[in-house]
């Protein structure tokens, strides 16, 4: 069964950035936690609450998928979410517009989208286990 | 790009408004970042001849190599000339500084001068801004992250150092000398008075925006296997702990219990209510939070809910305070203070202000004895009659220390050491070398580690961790080991990783993730640096008036018993010999 991130227990997150640093680092070649596709913030400054903006995998019709003009972006399987394709890809910019949740990213450097490919990696670098893979 | 080979440096002038980058690769070669470059840098810019808060007076904050992009290295290292002491100064602070200078492209920042108004820095990558900051005189450190925040909103990560009314001079109002640096709120540059020098240069607050993609090696293999093994030390073994768990008020009941914890001004080392402010007792009942630092996984910010009733009728106000055993003990066991709640009121209170929690407590111990000696009274003092425990008083007596009017009010402003000097009771400060103490008293290494450690701090050295464990305990043992761990330190703060995680950085794993992004250093380079640096620092430290004096020992310090019995002042004297012996021998004069 495919799996999709989710945050359940935000509560417990201490705002140290490892789920950022660790998107960057193994998918996006880069030590900048900004170029990550789960963004971690807090609200009302440090002293408000955490909060995880990540792709929430919509089920079918999948917003970025119907805007995609090219096949960039496919359904997955199991209908949960997308499957992106950098190669045919023509950097629109239609999917972050599309995005209901508002975390399709943007990479300058490389003028493409940051999306999630739902891997996991920032749950395996979360200290407080405030992420986790799910099934669907 | 990450830089691997050099020091990318922002020059500031604040009275020119001008700025400029320098790169030096040879600052990166002999100091690789950090405490190393600070030094240096002061070295180069400070002027011996002009005070502390004369506008020509550089401010340095370094970062390292490695910052953020290894676990737990999050600090900033600040150097400067004290306006406490009026010797060397250095300060190190977690938050999101370290990052948010990292991503802004910078290794380091240089600031001198003064603005003619108040103002505040914004800088953002290449783009560096000087804003007014009049309508943000006397605001306190919460309520002008806030506004500067509400007005920088925006991308990328960002951070906000700033200082309070206690940073700034007003027209017949001097600052507090003891004055901090607040970076987000719950971190500080805390020691030796870098807020009063921000505020010798009208400069409220310095906002980085941090928004560089910075690329990995080409092969990054071996640097994503370094860092998940590193990752895994933090997380999985030991090492850190009690960090986490208690945090560092862990200690302050078992140090009463070993008769360690300073008490009513170091009259003794055990406090009969430290159950009632111990680590177990905060956690217990008001813990709500814990927070971390920028590319900390250990997250040892414990945050505590104050709530208090304000009238009748279940009306309740609350605010979050950080505590910590610094904090505990200077406003708890030092000022016998034992309601958690007072404890957090007297922190908050102090903390907004924008002043260093540990100097405001030994200040106000001092004062407590001196008035109940009747060598002050509280009619010098806003008629405030401090009592021990009273933290009502003791909350009145911080608002007149930041007010600045009464002439008690001011001295103490100056820290203890120069009020006692001036009302002429120097016997009972609980200070060594112009600087409160740290809260611990467990024997000679403690004090001997203050005296002759870079910023008197607990943290330049294990001081009070040598006293509990150095065997053979001798005289030359002690400053053995207070110099050769004060040298290994070192090396740890070049690469500004937390200390709080010496245990996993040893130098060989220092040397191995430098090794990861490509910078070849093995340990023993690194320690041959660390020692360098470490006489370095010294010298410069002499050249700002430093002496390793016995005078700088208060009477009290002989009198009251630690766990390692009471201290001799011959033997004190005999250890000062010996690392007079090794200075003398030292490969850098």
């Amino acid at each position: 069964m495919p799996k999709i991130l989710t945050a359940p227990r935000m509560a417990r997150c201490i705002g140290c950035d490892s789920c950022m640093l660790a998107c960057a680092r193994m998918i996006y070649r880069s030590f900048s936690p900004h170029k990550s596709a789960i963004q971690v913030r807090s609200r009302g400054g440090v002293m408000g609450r955490m909060v995880a903006n990540i792709c929430t995998a919509c089920a079918e019709p999948v917003p970025c998928v119907e805007v995609c003009p090219t096949e960039a972006l496919t359904v997955r399987a199991g209908g949960r979410g997308m499957v992106y394709r950098k190669a045919e890809c023509t950097s629109c910019h239609k999917c972050v517009e599309a995005c209901p949740v508002q975390v399709i990213g943007w990479d300058q450097e490389e003028d493409k989208p940051i999306v999630c490919i739902f891997c996991g990696q920032c749950a395996r670098f979360c200290p407080h286990d405030c992420l986790e893979m799910v099934e669907v | 790009m990450l830089h691997y080979d050099l020091v990318r440096i922002l020059h500031i002038d604040l009275t020119a408004g001008e700025t400029r980058v320098e790169e030096r690769a040879d600052l990166f070669d002999d100091y690789l970042g950090g405490t190393g470059v600070a030094v240096r840098l002061l070295d180069e810019l400070v002027h011996d001849d002009r005070d502390a808060l004369d506008p020509v007076q550089p401010v340095i904050l370094a970062i390292g190599p490695l910052t953020t992009i290894f676990p737990v290295v999050t600090k900033a290292v600040a150097t400067f000339r004290s306006p406490l002491t009026g010797e060397y100064g250095e300060s190190h602070a977690g938050g999101q500084f370290a990052s948010a200078l990292r991503y802004a492209g910078y290794d380091a920042l240089v600031i001198t001068g003064a603005a003619k108004n108040l103002i505040y820095l914004v800088i953002d990558g290449e783009r560096v801004e000087i804003r007014p900051a009049d309508a943000l005189a006397g605001m306190d450190v919460i309520e002008t992250g806030r506004v500067i925040r509400d007005r920088i909103e925006g991308a990328g990560h960002r951070s906000i150092i700033r200082i309070g009314p206690a940073g700034e001079a007003g027209p017949g109002r001097d600052s507090i000398r003891y004055a901090n640096v607040n970076v987000d709120t719950y971190r500080h540059f805390g020691r030796l008075g870098l807020g009063a020098v921000f505020g010798s240069k009208n400069l409220k607050a310095i906002a980085v925006i941090g928004q560089q993609h910075l690329a990995l090696p080409e092969d990054s293999r071996l640097y994503k296997r370094t860092y998940a093994e590193v990752y895994d030390r933090v997380l999985h073994t030991d090492a850190m702990e009690k960090y986490h768990e208690l945090g560092t008020p862990a200690n302050v009941f078992p140090l009463s219990e070993l008769g360690a914890l300073p008490t009513y001004n170091v009259r003794q080392g055990y406090f009969g209510e430290a159950d009632q402010i111990s680590g177990e007792a905060f956690a217990e009942n008001e813990l709500i939070t814990k927070r971390a630092c920028a590319g900390c996984q250990i997250g040892c910010i414990h945050v505590a809910l104050y709530r208090r009733p304000f009238a009748p009728g279940w009306e309740y106000e609350s605010t979050l305070v950080a505590y910590d055993h610094e904090l505990v003990y200077a406003v708890g066991s030092l000022l016998g203070v034992g309601g958690r709640p007072d404890v957090l009121r007297l922190i908050e209170d102090i903390d907004k202000a924008g002043m260093d929690t540990i100097s405001c407590g030994t200040a106000l111990a001092w004062a407590t004895e001196a008035m109940e000696r009747g060598v002050i009274r509280p009619e010098q003092f806003d008629g405030i009659d401090l009592r021990w425990g009273d933290a009502e008083r003791y909350a009145q007596g911080i608002a007149a220390i930041v007010r600045g009017e009464a002439e008690v009010a001011r001295w103490l402003g100056r820290g203890e050491v120069q009020a006692a000097r001036h009302y002429g009771a120097p016997e009972y400060v609980a200070a060594v070398g112009g600087q409160g103490i740290a809260g611990y008293w467990t024997g000679y290494a403690h004090v001997l580690g203050h005296l002759l450690g870079a910023r008197h701090s607990h943290l330049d050295n294990g001081g009070y961790a040598l006293d509990q464990k150095l065997e053979p305990y001798t005289d030359e043992a002690i400053i053995d080991a207070l110099i050769a761990d004060e040298a290994d330190r070192i090396v740890q703060t070049c690469v500004a990783v937390c200390l709080f995680a010496r245990g996993v950085y040893d130098l060989e794993t220092i040397s191995r993730a430098l090794g990861s992004v490509g910078i070849q250093r093995s340990a023993d380079q690194l320690q041959a640096m660390g020692e360098r640096i470490y006489w370095e620092r010294v010298r410069l430290r002499e050249r700002l008036g430093f002496q390793a004096r016995l005078d700088d020992v208060p009477r009290r310090f002989f009198e009251t018993p630690t766990p390692r019995g009471q201290l001799e002042p011959q033997r004190v004297e005999r250890m000062l010999e010996i690392y007079q012996a090794r200075r003398a021998d030292a490969p850098v004069q």
